[in-house]
């Protein structure tokens, strides 16, 4: 084990900023990419359902 | 497709009629929906694998002290950004030889994530230089390609969204990508071609690797996890694009998720 108490654990011996700001950074955007191709995908399928129910509008 | 098969012998027809049977985008789309749910619980599992080993178990470096950690995705990321650029480059040659319409869709489905990831490269590099070398950014042949890679990638994007008729934006991006496909060995190899402020290659084919063997694996399975979280990503995401495009088909219609 590398850390002995949880504060050792965020200061990362110096490089908290450089360290978090990558990690932090990278968790953050394979969070919010998935959502995005969720959004995408409910987005297509809602517009479908519209369509299917009242085909004359197009839209 | 079916003219062209069906002028075939039937031998060959049967060999090949696996091969084919999955590149309609009719047939795929269910299949990239029961895929998808299995690459992400694999993505899930091998990322947090890969942290555990990145933050508990690998060693302080000896030089670069707790700042080193950084490499457990940034190199990951970086050969992402490298790869799918190529599987992208892979569907485009073979849309533009077969005339597949699901090639195209691949390569569309790719794109945002191979960007991503080119993005997260530069990102998490950026981070670790400064510490490091004393600077964000330098213009190194290492960074630049990589840079010319991202723009590669919103490029792409940029083209394929510009033109209305799918199949044209389809024709024009497997042009683009095919021909962007040069940077990457570029990229690869611009250690060994030029003096580079980049270190050279930590992992390579032809040499025990330079490292300690918990930082390797830590590595090796960090890039996993994010092979992983592409494939479950592109797979999803090729989904919608399939709906988009064949939103006139009568088998989008007759989809259960249509009905609720």
């Amino acid at each position: 084990m590398n850390w002995n108490s949880p504060a050792e654990f965020f200061a990362m011996g110096g490089y908290a900023l450089y360290v978090w700001g990558s990690f932090g950074v990278t968790a953050l955007a394979l969070l919010v990419e998935p959502l995005l191709a969720r959004k995408r995908r409910s987005d297509i399928v809602n517009s479908l359902r519209r369509q299917i129910a009242a085909p004359e509008d197009n839209a | 497709m079916s003219d062209g098969r069906d002028r075939r012998g039937t031998d060959v027809n049967n060999r090949l009629i696996n091969w084919f049977r999955y590149a309609s985008p009719q047939s795929f789309y269910p299949l990239a929906g029961r895929m998808w749910p299995w690459f992400a619980v694999a993505a899930a599992l091998l990322c947090a694998a890969g942290l555990w080993i990145s933050f508990f178990v690998a060693p302080t470096d000896a030089q670069q002290g707790e700042g080193y950690r950084i490499i457990f995705i940034h190199v990951p990321a970086s050969w992402m950004s490298m790869f799918i650029y190529c599987v992208m480059a892979f569907w485009a040659a073979v849309g533009m030889t077969l005339g597949t319409r699901l090639s195209g869709m691949m390569v569309a489905a790719l794109a945002p994530t191979g960007a991503l990831f080119a993005f997260l490269s530069l990102w998490t590099g950026a981070f670790w230089g400064k510490p490091m070398w004393g600077a964000w950014w330098v213009w190194d042949a290492r960074l630049t390609s990589e840079l010319i890679l991202f723009f590669l990638y919103l490029g792409f994007i940029a083209l394929t969204s510009a033109i209305d008729d799918p199949r044209r934006a389809d024709r024009a991006g497997a042009i683009l990508a095919l021909v962007g496909v040069i940077n990457v060995p570029i990229i690869y190899f611009s250690v060994k071609w030029w003096n580079t402020l980049h270190q050279g290659a930590s992992v390579s084919m032809t040499k025990a690797p330079s490292m300690a063997a918990t930082m390797l694996w830590g590595m090796l399975i960090m890039a996993l996890g994010f092979w992983m979280y592409s494939i479950a990503v592109a797979l999803y995401r090729v989904r919608a694009i399939i709906l988009e495009r064949e939103r006139n088909a009568a088998w989008v219609r007759e989809l259960a998720e249509m009905k609720a």
